[in-house]
Protein backbone atom coordinates (compact mmCIF):
# COMPACT_ATOMS: atom_id res chain seq x y z
CA UNK A 1 0.00 0.00 0.00
CA UNK A 2 2.72 2.31 1.16
CA UNK A 3 4.44 2.16 -2.50
CA UNK A 4 0.91 3.06 -4.33
CA UNK A 5 0.23 5.69 -2.02
CA UNK A 6 3.59 7.27 -2.66
CA UNK A 7 3.21 7.27 -5.68
CA UNK A 8 -0.53 9.18 -5.96
CA UNK A 9 1.13 11.35 -3.44
CA UNK A 10 3.73 12.13 -5.83
CA UNK A 11 1.60 12.30 -8.80
CA UNK A 12 -0.86 14.91 -7.77
CA UNK A 13 1.75 17.45 -6.68
CA UNK A 14 1.90 18.40 -10.41
CA UNK A 15 -1.92 19.72 -9.90
CA UNK A 16 -0.88 21.86 -6.78
CA UNK A 17 0.24 25.44 -7.07
CA UNK A 18 3.09 26.82 -4.68
CA UNK A 19 1.69 28.97 -1.99
CA UNK A 20 -1.99 28.08 -2.25
CA UNK A 21 -4.33 26.60 0.47
CA UNK A 22 -4.81 23.10 0.65
CA UNK A 23 -6.74 21.09 2.80
CA UNK A 24 -6.78 17.39 2.89
CA UNK A 25 -9.30 15.45 3.73
CA UNK A 26 -8.62 12.36 6.24
CA UNK A 27 -4.88 13.53 5.81
CA UNK A 28 -3.55 10.46 8.08
CA UNK A 29 -0.23 11.08 9.24
CA UNK A 30 0.20 13.98 7.33
CA UNK A 31 2.97 13.27 5.43
CA UNK A 32 1.43 14.61 1.77
CA UNK A 33 1.02 17.94 3.55
CA UNK A 34 4.63 17.82 5.12
CA UNK A 35 5.71 17.14 1.28
CA UNK A 36 3.51 20.05 -0.27
CA UNK A 37 4.78 22.61 3.20
CA UNK A 38 8.79 21.80 1.82
CA UNK A 39 8.16 21.51 -1.43
CA UNK A 40 4.93 24.08 -2.24
CA UNK A 41 5.43 25.94 0.31
CA UNK A 42 1.72 25.58 0.65
CA UNK A 43 -0.46 26.44 3.45
CA UNK A 44 -1.94 22.85 4.29
CA UNK A 45 -4.37 21.71 6.80
CA UNK A 46 -5.59 17.89 6.88
CA UNK A 47 -8.64 16.64 8.48
CA UNK A 48 -8.40 12.95 10.72
CA UNK A 49 -10.42 11.13 13.24
CA UNK A 50 -8.24 8.59 14.34
CA UNK A 51 -7.15 9.12 17.37
CA UNK A 52 -3.19 7.71 16.27
CA UNK A 53 -2.77 9.52 13.17
CA UNK A 54 -4.00 12.93 14.89
CA UNK A 55 -0.90 12.63 17.12
CA UNK A 56 1.74 11.50 14.36
CA UNK A 57 0.42 14.51 12.33
CA UNK A 58 1.10 16.54 15.44
CA UNK A 59 4.91 15.23 15.05
CA UNK A 60 4.92 15.88 11.51
CA UNK A 61 4.34 19.40 12.13
CA UNK A 62 1.37 19.73 10.15
CA UNK A 63 -2.10 22.01 11.26
CA UNK A 64 -4.37 18.67 12.20
CA UNK A 65 -8.52 19.35 12.63
CA UNK A 66 -10.02 16.46 14.58
CA UNK A 67 -13.50 16.10 12.59
CA UNK A 68 -15.33 13.16 11.46
CA UNK A 69 -15.55 13.72 7.56
CA UNK A 70 -19.06 12.07 7.32
CA UNK A 71 -20.23 15.30 9.13
CA UNK A 72 -19.95 17.02 6.03
CA UNK A 73 -17.60 20.66 5.92
CA UNK A 74 -20.25 22.66 7.11
CA UNK A 75 -16.93 25.06 9.16
CA UNK A 76 -15.12 26.00 5.61
CA UNK A 77 -16.52 28.78 3.35
CA UNK A 78 -17.21 28.83 0.13
CA UNK A 79 -14.00 28.53 -1.88
CA UNK A 80 -11.92 29.24 1.20
CA UNK A 81 -9.28 26.46 -0.63
CA UNK A 82 -7.16 26.39 -3.36
CA UNK A 83 -7.46 22.97 -3.25
CA UNK A 84 -9.15 20.20 -1.49
CA UNK A 85 -7.82 16.26 -1.41
CA UNK A 86 -8.59 13.40 -0.60
CA UNK A 87 -6.73 10.25 -1.06
CA UNK A 88 -7.37 6.75 -0.72
CA UNK A 89 -10.65 7.81 1.41
CA UNK A 90 -13.50 8.51 -0.74
CA UNK A 91 -14.74 4.68 -0.78
CA UNK A 92 -14.87 4.73 3.22
CA UNK A 93 -17.36 7.64 3.43
CA UNK A 94 -20.82 6.93 3.99
CA UNK A 95 -21.96 9.26 0.86
CA UNK A 96 -19.09 9.86 -1.53
CA UNK A 97 -21.14 12.03 -3.51
CA UNK A 98 -22.17 14.24 -1.10
CA UNK A 99 -18.22 14.88 -0.20
CA UNK A 100 -17.42 15.64 -3.78
CA UNK A 101 -20.09 18.41 -3.93
CA UNK A 102 -18.53 19.62 -0.24
CA UNK A 103 -15.09 19.18 -1.81
CA UNK A 104 -15.97 21.54 -4.60
CA UNK A 105 -17.56 23.67 -3.02
CA UNK A 106 -15.29 24.65 -0.39
CA UNK A 107 -12.19 24.05 -2.84
CA UNK A 108 -12.02 26.22 -6.11
CA UNK A 109 -10.10 22.81 -7.36
CA UNK A 110 -10.23 19.19 -6.18
CA UNK A 111 -8.24 16.16 -6.39
CA UNK A 112 -9.55 12.51 -5.69
CA UNK A 113 -7.79 9.23 -5.46
CA UNK A 114 -9.35 5.77 -5.14
CA UNK A 115 -8.35 2.50 -5.55
CA UNK A 116 -10.06 1.27 -8.83
CA UNK A 117 -12.70 -2.23 -8.05
CA UNK A 118 -12.45 -2.57 -11.88
CA UNK A 119 -8.53 -3.64 -11.72
CA UNK A 120 -8.08 -6.78 -13.57
CA UNK A 121 -7.19 -8.38 -10.11
CA UNK A 122 -9.97 -7.98 -8.14
CA UNK A 123 -12.33 -9.06 -11.08
CA UNK A 124 -10.07 -11.79 -11.24
CA UNK A 125 -10.63 -12.46 -7.31
CA UNK A 126 -14.27 -12.49 -7.81
CA UNK A 127 -14.83 -13.89 -11.02
CA UNK A 128 -12.58 -17.17 -10.48
CA UNK A 129 -12.59 -17.45 -6.93
CA UNK A 130 -15.93 -15.81 -6.18
CA UNK A 131 -15.07 -13.89 -2.99
CA UNK A 132 -15.07 -10.41 -2.19
CA UNK A 133 -11.35 -9.02 -3.44
CA UNK A 134 -8.38 -8.94 -0.54
CA UNK A 135 -5.05 -7.41 -2.06
CA UNK A 136 -2.15 -6.26 -0.82
CA UNK A 137 -3.54 -2.85 -1.38
CA UNK A 138 -6.98 -3.83 0.12
CA UNK A 139 -6.02 -5.78 2.86
CA UNK A 140 -9.64 -5.87 4.36
CA UNK A 141 -12.04 -8.66 4.76
CA UNK A 142 -15.59 -7.90 3.83
CA UNK A 143 -16.77 -7.71 7.13
CA UNK A 144 -14.45 -5.72 8.46
CA UNK A 145 -13.40 -3.04 5.91
CA UNK A 146 -13.45 0.56 6.22
CA UNK A 147 -14.05 0.49 2.44
CA UNK A 148 -17.66 0.75 2.14
CA UNK A 149 -18.07 2.43 -1.12
CA UNK A 150 -16.26 1.00 -3.82
CA UNK A 151 -15.97 2.10 -7.19
CA UNK A 152 -14.42 1.45 -10.66
CA UNK A 153 -13.26 3.80 -12.80
CA UNK A 154 -16.13 3.65 -14.85
CA UNK A 155 -18.57 4.16 -11.72
CA UNK A 156 -16.58 7.40 -11.05
CA UNK A 157 -16.56 9.32 -14.31
CA UNK A 158 -20.16 8.96 -14.79
CA UNK A 159 -20.68 10.26 -11.04
CA UNK A 160 -18.74 12.81 -12.31
CA UNK A 161 -21.05 13.01 -15.47
CA UNK A 162 -24.04 13.16 -13.78
CA UNK A 163 -22.84 15.70 -11.78
CA UNK A 164 -21.72 17.76 -14.13
CA UNK A 165 -18.07 17.92 -12.63
CA UNK A 166 -14.89 19.01 -15.10
CA UNK A 167 -12.16 16.44 -15.03
CA UNK A 168 -9.34 18.94 -15.48
CA UNK A 169 -6.46 15.99 -15.23
CA UNK A 170 -6.71 12.32 -14.80
CA UNK A 171 -3.40 9.68 -14.30
CA UNK A 172 -3.34 6.07 -13.41
CA UNK A 173 -1.49 3.99 -11.02
CA UNK A 174 -0.36 0.48 -11.53
CA UNK A 175 2.52 -1.36 -9.56
CA UNK A 176 2.17 -4.87 -12.43
CA UNK A 177 2.24 -2.22 -15.14
CA UNK A 178 4.96 0.73 -14.00
CA UNK A 179 5.79 1.82 -17.59
CA UNK A 180 2.98 0.44 -19.46
CA UNK A 181 0.52 2.42 -20.72
CA UNK A 182 -2.11 0.09 -20.92
CA UNK A 183 -3.17 1.68 -17.34
CA UNK A 184 -3.99 4.74 -19.56
CA UNK A 185 -5.57 3.10 -22.29
CA UNK A 186 -7.48 0.65 -20.60
CA UNK A 187 -7.77 2.41 -16.90
CA UNK A 188 -11.05 0.33 -15.79
CA UNK A 189 -9.33 -2.63 -16.44
CA UNK A 190 -5.58 -1.86 -15.45
CA UNK A 191 -5.15 1.08 -13.23
CA UNK A 192 -4.82 -0.24 -9.65
CA UNK A 193 -5.24 3.53 -8.04
CA UNK A 194 -7.02 6.41 -9.85
CA UNK A 195 -5.79 10.41 -9.53
CA UNK A 196 -8.63 12.84 -10.65
CA UNK A 197 -8.12 16.22 -10.95
CA UNK A 198 -11.43 18.47 -10.78
CA UNK A 199 -13.40 21.32 -10.72
CA UNK A 200 -16.86 22.94 -10.72
CA UNK B 1 1.27 14.29 51.83
CA UNK B 2 3.96 12.85 49.25
CA UNK B 3 5.62 9.95 51.09
CA UNK B 4 8.40 10.57 48.34
CA UNK B 5 8.38 13.03 45.93
CA UNK B 6 7.24 11.13 42.29
CA UNK B 7 9.86 11.06 39.76
CA UNK B 8 8.18 13.13 37.51
CA UNK B 9 7.16 15.42 39.60
CA UNK B 10 9.09 18.88 40.03
CA UNK B 11 9.19 18.53 43.15
CA UNK B 12 9.17 21.05 46.42
CA UNK B 13 8.98 24.16 44.92
CA UNK B 14 8.97 27.88 46.24
CA UNK B 15 6.99 30.60 45.46
CA UNK B 16 8.68 34.27 44.24
CA UNK B 17 7.68 37.32 44.16
CA UNK B 18 7.89 40.32 41.88
CA UNK B 19 7.52 43.73 42.52
CA UNK B 20 6.30 46.65 40.47
CA UNK B 21 6.47 50.45 40.66
CA UNK B 22 5.74 51.20 37.40
CA UNK B 23 2.16 51.86 36.96
CA UNK B 24 0.04 49.87 35.39
CA UNK B 25 -2.89 51.08 33.13
CA UNK B 26 -5.78 49.17 32.99
CA UNK B 27 -9.18 48.95 30.31
CA UNK B 28 -11.02 50.92 32.78
CA UNK B 29 -9.28 53.75 32.81
CA UNK B 30 -7.90 53.44 36.22
CA UNK B 31 -4.37 52.67 37.07
CA UNK B 32 -2.45 50.30 39.57
CA UNK B 33 0.33 52.64 41.11
CA UNK B 34 1.79 49.29 42.07
CA UNK B 35 1.75 45.97 42.54
CA UNK B 36 2.95 42.96 43.18
CA UNK B 37 3.08 39.40 41.21
CA UNK B 38 3.52 35.80 42.86
CA UNK B 39 4.69 33.35 40.74
CA UNK B 40 6.33 30.21 40.31
CA UNK B 41 9.11 28.49 37.54
CA UNK B 42 9.62 25.27 37.02
CA UNK B 43 12.78 23.97 34.95
CA UNK B 44 15.30 25.86 33.81
CA UNK B 45 15.52 29.15 31.54
CA UNK B 46 18.26 28.37 28.69
CA UNK B 47 20.95 30.59 27.55
CA UNK B 48 19.36 32.56 24.55
CA UNK B 49 16.08 32.60 26.76
CA UNK B 50 13.78 30.50 24.02
CA UNK B 51 12.26 27.90 26.49
CA UNK B 52 10.11 30.03 28.39
CA UNK B 53 6.38 29.23 29.06
CA UNK B 54 3.73 31.03 30.16
CA UNK B 55 0.81 29.38 32.06
CA UNK B 56 -2.57 31.14 32.07
CA UNK B 57 -4.38 30.34 35.10
CA UNK B 58 -8.57 29.71 35.53
CA UNK B 59 -11.13 31.05 37.87
CA UNK B 60 -9.88 29.27 40.96
CA UNK B 61 -5.98 28.50 39.24
CA UNK B 62 -2.56 29.90 41.39
CA UNK B 63 0.54 30.48 40.81
CA UNK B 64 0.91 26.75 42.64
CA UNK B 65 0.82 25.06 38.97
CA UNK B 66 3.19 21.91 39.65
CA UNK B 67 5.00 20.32 42.45
CA UNK B 68 4.17 20.64 46.10
CA UNK B 69 5.22 23.48 48.54
CA UNK B 70 6.13 21.21 51.40
CA UNK B 71 6.55 17.34 52.22
CA UNK B 72 3.15 18.40 54.20
CA UNK B 73 0.93 19.35 51.37
CA UNK B 74 -1.89 17.45 50.76
CA UNK B 75 -1.58 17.33 47.07
CA UNK B 76 0.24 18.77 44.44
CA UNK B 77 -0.20 21.89 42.02
CA UNK B 78 -3.59 22.30 40.10
CA UNK B 79 -2.02 21.30 36.67
CA UNK B 80 0.64 19.26 38.19
CA UNK B 81 -0.79 16.62 35.38
CA UNK B 82 0.32 18.56 32.93
CA UNK B 83 3.70 20.16 34.16
CA UNK B 84 6.64 18.23 34.95
CA UNK B 85 10.18 16.35 33.68
CA UNK B 86 8.81 13.54 30.90
CA UNK B 87 5.00 15.37 31.27
CA UNK B 88 3.17 17.29 28.42
CA UNK B 89 4.88 20.47 29.29
CA UNK B 90 8.32 18.87 30.07
CA UNK B 91 10.19 20.81 32.53
CA UNK B 92 13.33 19.10 31.52
CA UNK B 93 13.15 20.92 28.09
CA UNK B 94 10.67 23.99 29.25
CA UNK B 95 11.41 26.83 31.71
CA UNK B 96 7.73 27.44 33.14
CA UNK B 97 6.43 30.34 34.91
CA UNK B 98 3.17 30.13 36.56
CA UNK B 99 1.65 33.97 37.86
CA UNK B 100 -0.97 34.34 40.14
CA UNK B 101 -3.01 37.10 38.17
CA UNK B 102 -3.46 40.64 39.94
CA UNK B 103 -6.71 40.55 41.64
CA UNK B 104 -6.36 37.09 42.75
CA UNK B 105 -6.55 36.05 46.38
CA UNK B 106 -3.50 34.00 46.64
CA UNK B 107 -0.61 36.32 47.20
CA UNK B 108 -1.01 38.74 43.89
CA UNK B 109 -1.88 42.22 44.55
CA UNK B 110 -5.84 41.82 44.84
CA UNK B 111 -9.23 42.62 47.19
CA UNK B 112 -7.51 41.05 50.06
CA UNK B 113 -4.77 43.41 49.93
CA UNK B 114 -4.44 46.55 51.57
CA UNK B 115 -4.35 49.68 49.52
CA UNK B 116 -1.34 51.48 50.29
CA UNK B 117 -2.81 54.85 49.47
CA UNK B 118 -5.52 54.29 52.12
CA UNK B 119 -4.62 52.16 54.24
CA UNK B 120 -7.47 49.85 54.08
CA UNK B 121 -8.23 46.85 52.54
CA UNK B 122 -8.93 46.89 48.59
CA UNK B 123 -12.03 44.89 49.00
CA UNK B 124 -14.73 45.93 46.52
CA UNK B 125 -13.15 48.82 45.30
CA UNK B 126 -10.62 46.78 43.73
CA UNK B 127 -9.86 48.17 40.43
CA UNK B 128 -12.40 46.53 37.85
CA UNK B 129 -10.12 44.21 35.55
CA UNK B 130 -10.38 42.65 32.39
CA UNK B 131 -8.23 40.27 30.46
CA UNK B 132 -6.05 42.48 28.75
CA UNK B 133 -4.78 43.69 31.89
CA UNK B 134 -3.42 40.79 33.21
CA UNK B 135 -1.97 40.28 29.80
CA UNK B 136 -0.26 43.73 30.30
CA UNK B 137 1.10 42.92 33.61
CA UNK B 138 2.40 39.51 32.60
CA UNK B 139 3.74 41.18 29.77
CA UNK B 140 5.63 43.47 32.52
CA UNK B 141 6.53 40.16 34.46
CA UNK B 142 8.16 39.03 31.12
CA UNK B 143 10.33 41.99 31.32
CA UNK B 144 11.55 41.53 34.12
CA UNK B 145 12.34 37.93 33.90
CA UNK B 146 14.44 39.27 30.82
CA UNK B 147 11.63 36.55 28.53
CA UNK B 148 11.61 38.40 25.21
CA UNK B 149 9.68 35.24 23.28
CA UNK B 150 7.35 32.61 25.23
CA UNK B 151 8.13 29.37 23.10
CA UNK B 152 4.32 29.22 24.20
CA UNK B 153 1.50 30.54 26.11
CA UNK B 154 -1.04 27.80 27.89
CA UNK B 155 -3.96 27.49 29.93
CA UNK B 156 -7.04 26.32 29.43
CA UNK B 157 -10.84 27.87 30.42
CA UNK B 158 -10.57 31.38 31.51
CA UNK B 159 -6.64 30.88 30.89
CA UNK B 160 -7.55 30.28 26.94
CA UNK B 161 -8.99 33.60 26.94
CA UNK B 162 -5.63 35.11 28.46
CA UNK B 163 -4.19 33.19 26.00
CA UNK B 164 -6.13 34.64 22.62
CA UNK B 165 -5.65 37.69 24.18
CA UNK B 166 -2.20 37.10 24.26
CA UNK B 167 -1.62 36.56 20.72
CA UNK B 168 -3.00 39.77 19.81
CA UNK B 169 -1.44 42.48 22.33
CA UNK B 170 1.63 41.08 21.55
CA UNK B 171 1.78 39.02 18.43
CA UNK B 172 5.53 39.26 18.58
CA UNK B 173 6.05 37.68 22.27
CA UNK B 174 4.70 34.19 21.64
CA UNK B 175 5.36 31.70 18.77
CA UNK B 176 2.81 29.12 19.94
CA UNK B 177 -0.77 29.35 22.18
CA UNK B 178 -2.59 26.36 23.09
CA UNK B 179 -5.77 26.94 23.76
CA UNK B 180 -7.84 24.62 26.05
CA UNK B 181 -11.67 24.37 26.67
CA UNK B 182 -11.93 28.03 26.14
CA UNK B 183 -13.94 30.47 24.16
CA UNK B 184 -14.12 33.51 22.37
CA UNK B 185 -16.92 34.46 24.58
CA UNK B 186 -19.14 33.69 27.36
CA UNK B 187 -23.00 32.21 26.36
CA UNK B 188 -25.85 33.96 27.99
CA UNK B 189 -26.17 30.32 29.70
CA UNK B 190 -22.93 30.87 30.98
CA UNK B 191 -23.23 34.74 32.22
CA UNK B 192 -26.37 33.43 33.91
CA UNK B 193 -24.32 30.48 36.04
CA UNK B 194 -21.77 33.22 37.26
CA UNK B 195 -24.68 35.98 38.12
CA UNK B 196 -26.44 33.09 40.45
CA UNK B 197 -23.10 32.62 41.78
CA UNK B 198 -22.60 36.62 42.57
CA UNK B 199 -25.88 37.02 43.94
CA UNK B 200 -25.39 33.54 46.35
CA UNK B 201 -22.39 35.85 47.46
CA UNK B 202 -24.29 39.33 48.08
CA UNK B 203 -26.76 37.99 49.55
CA UNK B 204 -24.81 36.51 52.30
CA UNK B 205 -24.74 38.94 55.72
CA UNK B 206 -21.34 38.66 56.06
CA UNK B 207 -20.85 40.15 52.84
CA UNK B 208 -21.15 43.76 53.96
CA UNK B 209 -20.76 45.57 50.52
CA UNK B 210 -17.49 43.56 50.01
CA UNK B 211 -16.29 44.99 53.09
CA UNK B 212 -16.41 42.12 54.95
CA UNK B 213 -13.00 42.41 56.13
CA UNK B 214 -12.84 45.26 57.55
CA UNK B 215 -15.17 43.58 59.45
CA UNK B 216 -12.90 40.46 60.05
CA UNK B 217 -15.76 38.10 58.62
CA UNK B 218 -15.73 36.24 55.46
CA UNK B 219 -19.19 35.34 53.76
CA UNK B 220 -18.60 31.98 53.68
CA UNK B 221 -22.06 30.74 53.66
CA UNK B 222 -22.60 32.77 49.88
CA UNK B 223 -18.86 31.57 48.89
CA UNK B 224 -19.34 28.52 49.35
CA UNK B 225 -22.72 28.43 47.69
CA UNK B 226 -21.37 30.11 44.57
CA UNK B 227 -18.77 27.40 44.55
CA UNK B 228 -21.28 24.48 44.45
CA UNK B 229 -23.11 25.74 41.47
CA UNK B 230 -19.85 26.35 39.70
CA UNK B 231 -18.67 22.93 40.44
CA UNK B 232 -21.47 21.65 39.57
CA UNK B 233 -21.48 23.42 35.78
CA UNK B 234 -18.13 21.96 35.39
CA UNK B 235 -19.63 18.02 36.00
CA UNK B 236 -21.37 16.08 34.14
CA UNK B 237 -24.78 14.22 34.63
CA UNK B 238 -22.64 11.01 33.61
CA UNK B 239 -19.80 11.71 35.37
CA UNK B 240 -21.50 12.22 38.47
CA UNK B 241 -24.07 8.95 37.92
CA UNK B 242 -20.93 7.30 38.01
CA UNK B 243 -18.82 8.84 40.30
CA UNK B 244 -21.77 8.97 42.78
CA UNK B 245 -25.13 7.82 41.50
CA UNK B 246 -27.75 7.45 44.26
CA UNK B 247 -25.05 6.60 46.98
CA UNK B 248 -25.99 7.08 50.77
CA UNK B 249 -23.56 8.55 52.67
CA UNK B 250 -25.78 8.17 56.02
CA UNK B 251 -29.69 7.64 56.78
CA UNK B 252 -31.53 4.64 55.02
CA UNK B 253 -35.11 3.67 53.97
CA UNK B 254 -35.90 1.57 55.95
CA UNK B 255 -40.01 1.90 56.14
CA UNK B 256 -41.17 2.47 60.24
CA UNK B 257 -38.57 4.68 60.91
CA UNK B 258 -37.11 7.81 60.22
CA UNK B 259 -33.09 8.44 59.71
CA UNK B 260 -32.72 11.26 57.56
CA UNK B 261 -30.66 10.42 54.46
CA UNK B 262 -27.78 12.44 53.22
CA UNK B 263 -26.63 11.35 49.70
CA UNK B 264 -23.21 11.36 49.10
CA UNK B 265 -23.49 13.81 46.05
CA UNK B 266 -24.59 16.40 48.62
CA UNK B 267 -21.77 15.48 51.14
CA UNK B 268 -19.36 15.79 48.41
CA UNK B 269 -20.55 19.63 47.06
CA UNK B 270 -21.00 20.53 50.63
CA UNK B 271 -17.66 20.12 50.79
CA UNK B 272 -16.61 21.80 47.81
CA UNK B 273 -18.10 24.57 49.22
CA UNK B 274 -16.95 24.79 52.31
CA UNK B 275 -13.03 24.13 51.17
CA UNK B 276 -13.11 26.75 49.10
CA UNK B 277 -15.17 28.92 50.86
CA UNK B 278 -12.15 29.45 53.79
CA UNK B 279 -9.65 29.90 50.88
CA UNK B 280 -11.22 32.50 48.38
CA UNK B 281 -11.74 36.03 48.85
CA UNK B 282 -15.81 36.65 47.91
CA UNK B 283 -14.62 39.90 45.86
CA UNK B 284 -12.02 38.36 43.81
CA UNK B 285 -14.67 35.80 42.80
CA UNK B 286 -17.21 38.56 42.15
CA UNK B 287 -14.46 40.42 39.88
CA UNK B 288 -13.22 37.15 38.67
CA UNK B 289 -16.60 36.19 37.08
CA UNK B 290 -17.00 39.40 35.65
CA UNK B 291 -13.43 39.35 33.83
CA UNK B 292 -15.24 36.27 32.61
CA UNK B 293 -18.34 37.88 31.44
CA UNK B 294 -16.86 41.09 30.32
CA UNK B 295 -14.59 39.26 27.65
CA UNK B 296 -15.09 39.34 24.11
CA UNK B 297 -12.11 38.80 21.79
CA UNK B 298 -13.52 40.75 18.45
CA UNK B 299 -15.22 43.30 20.24
CA UNK B 300 -12.45 45.84 19.50
CA UNK B 301 -12.24 44.09 15.76
CA UNK B 302 -15.85 44.88 14.41
CA UNK B 303 -16.98 41.63 16.52
CA UNK B 304 -15.54 39.51 14.14
CA UNK B 305 -13.07 37.10 15.57
CA UNK B 306 -11.29 36.44 11.75
CA UNK B 307 -9.91 40.39 11.42
CA UNK B 308 -9.33 40.01 15.38
CA UNK B 309 -7.11 36.61 14.39
CA UNK B 310 -5.49 38.58 11.57
CA UNK B 311 -3.11 40.12 13.84
CA UNK B 312 -2.06 36.87 15.18
CA UNK B 313 1.68 35.60 14.32
CA UNK B 314 1.90 32.54 16.48
CA UNK B 315 0.89 28.64 15.76
CA UNK B 316 -2.20 28.16 17.63
CA UNK B 317 -3.37 24.09 19.17
CA UNK B 318 -6.70 24.11 20.29
CA UNK B 319 -8.41 21.34 22.28
CA UNK B 320 -11.99 21.01 23.96
CA UNK B 321 -13.81 17.98 25.34
CA UNK B 322 -17.07 16.39 24.73
CA UNK B 323 -18.73 16.73 27.43
CA UNK B 324 -17.82 20.08 28.41
CA UNK B 325 -21.08 21.78 28.63
CA UNK B 326 -19.65 25.09 30.18
CA UNK B 327 -17.27 25.86 27.48
CA UNK B 328 -18.79 23.14 24.53
CA UNK B 329 -16.44 22.05 21.91
CA UNK B 330 -18.63 25.11 19.76
CA UNK B 331 -17.19 27.71 20.85
CA UNK B 332 -13.59 25.96 20.55
CA UNK B 333 -14.76 24.89 16.81
CA UNK B 334 -14.79 28.59 16.31
CA UNK B 335 -12.12 29.57 17.50
CA UNK B 336 -10.47 27.06 14.99
CA UNK B 337 -12.54 28.27 12.17
CA UNK B 338 -11.88 32.24 13.00
CA UNK B 339 -8.09 31.10 12.62
CA UNK B 340 -7.85 29.02 9.64
CA UNK B 341 -10.25 32.01 7.73
CA UNK B 342 -7.68 34.34 9.20
CA UNK B 343 -4.91 31.98 7.51
CA UNK B 344 -3.32 30.94 10.86
CA UNK B 345 -2.21 27.65 11.44
CA UNK B 346 -3.60 25.50 13.88
CA UNK B 347 -4.25 22.14 15.25
CA UNK B 348 -7.66 20.89 16.67
CA UNK B 349 -8.33 18.10 18.66
CA UNK B 350 -11.53 17.15 20.26
CA UNK B 351 -10.97 14.85 23.20
CA UNK B 352 -13.91 11.93 23.76
CA UNK B 353 -14.51 12.02 27.82
CA UNK B 354 -17.31 12.05 30.64
CA UNK B 355 -15.18 14.66 32.60
CA UNK B 356 -17.06 17.49 31.53
CA UNK B 357 -15.24 21.23 31.55
CA UNK B 358 -12.68 19.78 34.44
CA UNK B 359 -11.57 17.39 32.11
CA UNK B 360 -8.58 19.62 31.21
CA UNK B 361 -6.90 19.38 34.22
CA UNK B 362 -7.45 15.56 34.29
CA UNK B 363 -5.42 13.08 33.07
CA UNK B 364 -6.94 11.57 30.45
CA UNK B 365 -4.83 9.42 27.94
CA UNK B 366 -5.84 10.84 24.79
CA UNK B 367 -5.87 14.57 25.96
CA UNK B 368 -2.13 14.41 27.45
CA UNK B 369 -0.83 12.59 24.26
CA UNK B 370 -2.23 14.93 21.58
CA UNK B 371 -0.86 17.71 24.27
CA UNK B 372 2.55 16.39 24.09
CA UNK B 373 2.96 16.18 20.49
CA UNK B 374 2.30 19.62 20.14
CA UNK B 375 4.45 20.76 23.05
CA UNK B 376 7.25 18.02 21.21
CA UNK B 377 7.09 20.60 18.60
CA UNK B 378 7.11 23.77 20.46
CA UNK B 379 10.65 22.20 21.76
CA UNK B 380 11.90 20.95 18.58
CA UNK B 381 11.61 24.60 17.47
CA UNK B 382 14.16 25.21 20.39
CA UNK B 383 18.10 25.75 19.09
Amino acid sequence: MSAIKRTDHDLLQQWIQAGSRVLDLGCGDGTLLKQLAQSKQIQGYGIENDRDLIIAGLDNGINVLEQNLNDGLTDFPDNSFDTVLMTQAIQAMSRPDQVLDEMLRVGKECIVTFPNFGNWRARWHLAIKGRMPVTKQLDFEWYDTPNIHFCTVNDFEALCQQKGIRVLNRTMVSEQFPDNSLKQLLPNLFAQTAIYHLSK
Amino acid sequence: MPESIPKNSVGIVTPQTMKFDTPLSLDSGQTLNSYEIVYETYGELNADKSNAILICHALSGTHHAAGYHSMEDKRPGWWDTCIGPGKAIDTDKFYVVCPNNIGGCNGSTGPNHINPETGKYWGPDFPPLRVRDWVRSQACLADKLGIEQWAAVVGGSLGGMQVMRWSLEYPERLRHALVIASAMKLTAQNIAFNEVARTAIRSDDDYHDGYFLEKETIPKKGLALARMIGHLTYLTDGLMGEKFGRELRSGDFERGAYNEVQFQVESYLQYQGEKFSTSFDANTYIMLTRVLDYFDLAREYNDDPVEAFRNALCKFMVISFTTDWRFSPERSQEIKNALITAGKDVSYAEIDTAQGHDAFLLPIDPYLRVFASYMRRVAQEIA
